[in-house]
């Protein structure tokens, strides 16, 4: 017997112009005791049904048709009561803990209100119940913390307190709204062991919001798959991820990255309007190619830093080592990976690669010079043009009043002023076609462009210069799984026929597996261990590395 | 806490200096302090007499600290025109000023942040448009027309309020107070009202989009979900989070109250410091010029220096940042 029955909804947004349909004629049942996984990327729809189960979708959005009943009461029959169920009856966690929580009151206050609201207890019984949760949701100390602000806890204990809100008041039905996006492995798996422990303690009806089939696979008993707002394909995890039936399903597990093998490519199903052949690339004529020598192009010696912000207030015994003597070397044409968890320092050695922050002390020689020494700017100047960036997030790394087209053509001027307008208009004509974009982009500006595509810009931008190294910070964190497939084809056919050389930083284990052929892996700073990647898969050395590597959620867990 | 509370005192004394020097400056340096003070037939040896018993002849930075240690007891010389020394006549005005600035304050700060949480909640409703057009008014009409305009209204054609003056005042000996009899508080309404619209209208706009932007918020969206009241979620959740920046903003305000009470203070011939200073300005009355100046200058230093320290209490996060930086 099904507890919660989503029956023919659709959620509509009335624009001026159009009515977008978010949601169109869902059928969902969870029951009790069952963790629901919701799937699909990014303007799917998944959230806006959540969203709608406790009628929380926002202006102009409605629900425009349909049914939920929560075990025999149809809860929108009155949408002005629908207050009651939100926090009594159904339990909502959103996905970043750090917003979740009012910064300004304790979370004893928060967790006593929310009690109170629902519940007919006094202070005490409220106090107790509350610390009873945080207790049961496993943070230690709970009568101290109980006083503690929002700030004052990690992000996976932030979570935890966030669950225990949810929580508070009994909910029968939790809908949690990619509770571990923004969370490191190792605090993910914690926390989704959390939620299937009280799963099954509280006999909670359970939907899991998520992007990330990795996880699906681990957690969830059933799945339900979306594609713009329509329901793809609805059945046991096991049966979907194994044997999907519909094409989309198919060719969303295909883009997920293996974390048992390396493959060569990622077998792409359906794509983004694009022409698919990469099989010649006109920059190469271009390219003033050396022959490349199975030579140490970048070697980091004993690097350190630290941030010290404030001027006036005097260094304080707790300086936080970001970077702490790291060394490690990148041949000439190979990819090396740097994995670690967030505040690792990864992102730090790349800033100080490409000369964006100085090093507190340590060398980074390139090809042989010592770049962290170099003073003069036009010294420098040679170097930057040999080093690229490619920046996480495609949104803010791209000047959003520029066309394409200056956007590429600045790093090309900077370094070659003297290039003729002729060429400068082919060269970025080049430069798009080997990023897979129509030659029209060019006249197009970055807000047009899906995250995806501004990617593919950004890389287009960072080949402008002709680099040796291209360093990817977190290239396709922001991305969708099947269009992080495509960008991380694009950067093993170029690097292939390009000879690049590719430092490649993510947190994410099993595409740093495909794209690498050396990992270093850091955490805190240091450096635990460095070796070819698929010995660091199969035979890791160090503790940490184990550890990551066996909280990784795995998708192939669903074939065991 | 404590090495929070140092070093914001530091920067207020540092600030205090530079304004001290500019003071000085004008004291010394607009015009000779002597031909302002004495008359067409003053001989040149009294003159230069005069100049030697001032020190005027002694290096500046000796007369810099004797204006210094002057300063920090409240002496700012005499009166050119009115001939009394300086501080006797500030300390005559600034009851007027600090009660009318505290009422036009109060009426800001409450008025403003009721209508600015209204307006915030209730964004498309017909009242918002309307407090929101008047508030409009407020800014864009300058103050003396305004006042004008409430005299003209309420003193003129109702006769029901005083057109000027303060009222009668209760001599408490180191305080007169109009807050004591009924034409003192008659004749506060409209000179406050005056002053503070364009506060009001400020502090309107400033926490209807803190109110806008908060109730966007993922903790807002989150304390729905659990199903708490709107009441608490309005006026707990989302405006205790939104005063933050209206206490700075409300700081620097009181601040720019009584440095614009001149415009008020001679509209309704009101007896402060604002009027004072109008008064010493068209007499080129140099040392109640740069007291004047010295003095705004304090309040609004003191003023940052409180919201800071506030700050401190209000926002637990400022508090972890002090605390850290202070190791």
């Amino acid at each position: 017997m099904s507890f919660l029955k989503i029956n023919n909804l659709s959620v509509e947004y009335k624009m001026r112009r159009e009515t977008v349909h978010a949601a169109k004629n869902i059928n969902i049942e969870v029951s009790k005791g069952e963790i629901l996984g919701l799937v699909g990327e990014s303007g799917s729809g998944k959230s806006t049904v959540g969203n709608a189960i406790i009628n929380l979708i926002d202006e102009p959005g409605k629900v425009s048709n349909g049914t939920i009943h929560l075990g025999e009461i149809n809860i929108h029959d009155d949408l002005e009561n629908i207050i009651k169920y939100r926090g009594k009856k159904i339990g909502l966690i959103f996905q970043d803990p750090q917003t979740s929580l009012n910064p300004i009151f304790t979370i004893g206050e928060q967790l006593i209100e929310t009690i109170q609201t629902h519940l007919k207890l006094d202070i005490k019984q409220a106090k107790d119940k509350a610390i009873n949760l945080l207790k049961e949701v496993g943070i230690k100390d709970a009568e101290q913390r109980f006083n503690n602000y929002p700030h004052q806890f990690s992000g996976g204990m932030r979570q935890r307190v966030v669950i225990s809100l949810a929580l508070c008041c009994e909910p029968e039905l939790l809908i949690a709204d990619e509770p571990t996006t923004a969370l490191d492995v190792s605090i993910q798996s914690q926390i989704l062991d959390l939620i299937k422990k009280l799963t099954k303690e509280r006999n909670l009806a359970v939907i899991l919001i998520t992007h990330d089939m990795g996880v699906i696979a681990e957690t969830t008993n059933r799945v339900a798959v979306m594609k713009n707002g329509n329901l793809v394909e609805i059945g046991q995890t096991k049966e979907i991820l194994t044997k999907p039936k519909q094409t989309y399903t198919k060719s969303l597990v295909s883009s997920v990255p293996p974390t048992n093998k390396k493959i060569s490519r990622f077998i792409i199903v359906e794509k983004e309007n694009q022409p698919t052949n990469n099989t010649n690339i006109k920059i190469l004529n271009r390219w003033t190619k050396k022959e490349i020598i199975k030579q140490d192009l970048v070697e980091v010696k004993n690097l350190y830093k630290s941030f010290d912000d404030s001027f006036f207030t005097e260094s304080s015994k707790n300086i936080v080592m970001a970077v702490d003597d790291v060394s490690f070397k990148i041949t000439e044409g190979e990819s090396f990976g740097l994995v670690g968890e967030s505040g690792s320092g990864k992102s730090t050695i790349a800033k100080m690669i490409v000369n964006l922050f100085k090093p507190s002390s340590g060398d980074i020689y390139f090809d042989k010079t010592c770049i962290t020494k170099i003073k003069s700017n036009k010294e420098m100047m040679k170097f930057r043009k040999q080093i690229q960036m490619i920046f996480q997030d495609p949104y803010s790394s791209l000047n959003g009043r520029l066309k394409v087209e200056d956007i590429i053509a600045e790093p090309i001027k900077l370094h070659n002023p003297s290039i003729k307008n002729e060429d400068l208009k082919n060269y970025i004509f080049d430069l798009l076609e080997s990023v897979e974009l129509a030659p029209n982009s060019s006249t197009r500006y970055p807000h047009e462009f899906s995250g995806g595509q501004r990617q593919r810009i950004s890389i287009a931008r960072a080949l402008a210069t002709q680099p040796r190294l291209l360093v990817c910070d977190e290239p396709t964190s922001a991305l969708d799984v099947s269009i992080q497939a495509q960008i991380l084809n694009l950067l093993k056919d170029l690097q292939e026929q390009l000879n690049l050389t590719i430092l490649f930083i993510s947190h994410d284990l099993p595409v740093v597996r495909q794209m690498c052929d050396r990992i270093g892996v850091l955490r805190n700073g240091k450096l635990c261990e460095i070796s070819n990647s698929e010995d660091l898969f199969e035979n890791p050395k160090h503790e940490y590395t184990k550890e990551l590597l066996r909280l990784m959620p795995k998708i192939e867990t669903i074939y065991n | 806490m404590i090495k929070y509370f140092f070093k914001r005192l530091f920067q207020s004394a540092v600030v205090m200096l530079i304004v001290a020097f500019v003071s000085f400056s004008l004291f010394n340096f607009v015009g000779d302090p002597i031909n302002n003070m004495v008359g067409e037939e003053t001989s040149d040896e009294e003159r230069s007499q005069l100049r030697e018993s001032l020190g005027l002849n002694d290096p500046v930075h000796i007369q810099f600290s004797r204006f210094i240690v002057n300063a920090s007891k409240g002496e700012f010389g005499i009166s050119y025109q009115l001939r009394r020394p300086v501080s006797e006549l500030i300390t005559e005005r600034l009851p007027a000023t600090i009660e009318l600035v505290f009422i036009s304050a109060l009426i800001a700060l409450v008025s403003g942040t009721l209508l600015g949480v209204y307006t915030g909640i209730n964004r498309k409703g017909f009242f918002s448009d309307i407090i929101l057009a008047i508030s409009l008014l407020g800014v864009s009409l300058p103050t003396f027309v305004i006042g004008i305009l409430f005299i003209y209204l309420f003193a003129v054609i109702l006769g029901i309020l005083p057109s000027f003056g303060r009222g009668e005042v209760v001599d408490l000996g180191f305080w007169s107070t109009g807050f004591l009899t009924t034409t003192g508080l008659k004749a506060i309404i409209l000179p406050s009202v005056t002053l503070s619209l364009f506060q009001m209208t400020y502090i309107i706009r400033l926490v209807r989009a803190e109110m806008m932007e908060i109730l966007q918020t993922d903790y807002i969206k989150f304390a729905k979900a659990r199903g708490l009241s709107e009441k608490s979620i309005y006026y707990k959740h989302a405006l205790k989070n939104g005063l933050i920046p209206v206490i700075t903003i409300a700081g620097i305000n009181i601040g720019t109250l009584i440095a614009f009470s001149i415009i008020t203070e001679t509209v309704f011939q009101w007896p402060g410091m604002g009027f004072l200073f109008i008064q010493a300005v068209q007499f080129v009355d140099i040392p109640i010029m740069s007291a004047y100046l010295f003095f705004i200058a304090f309040v609004f230093v003191m003023i940052n220096f409180i919201v800071d320290i506030l700050y401190y209490f209000i926002d637990p996060r400022i508090r972890v940042k002090a605390e850290a930086a202070s190791g």
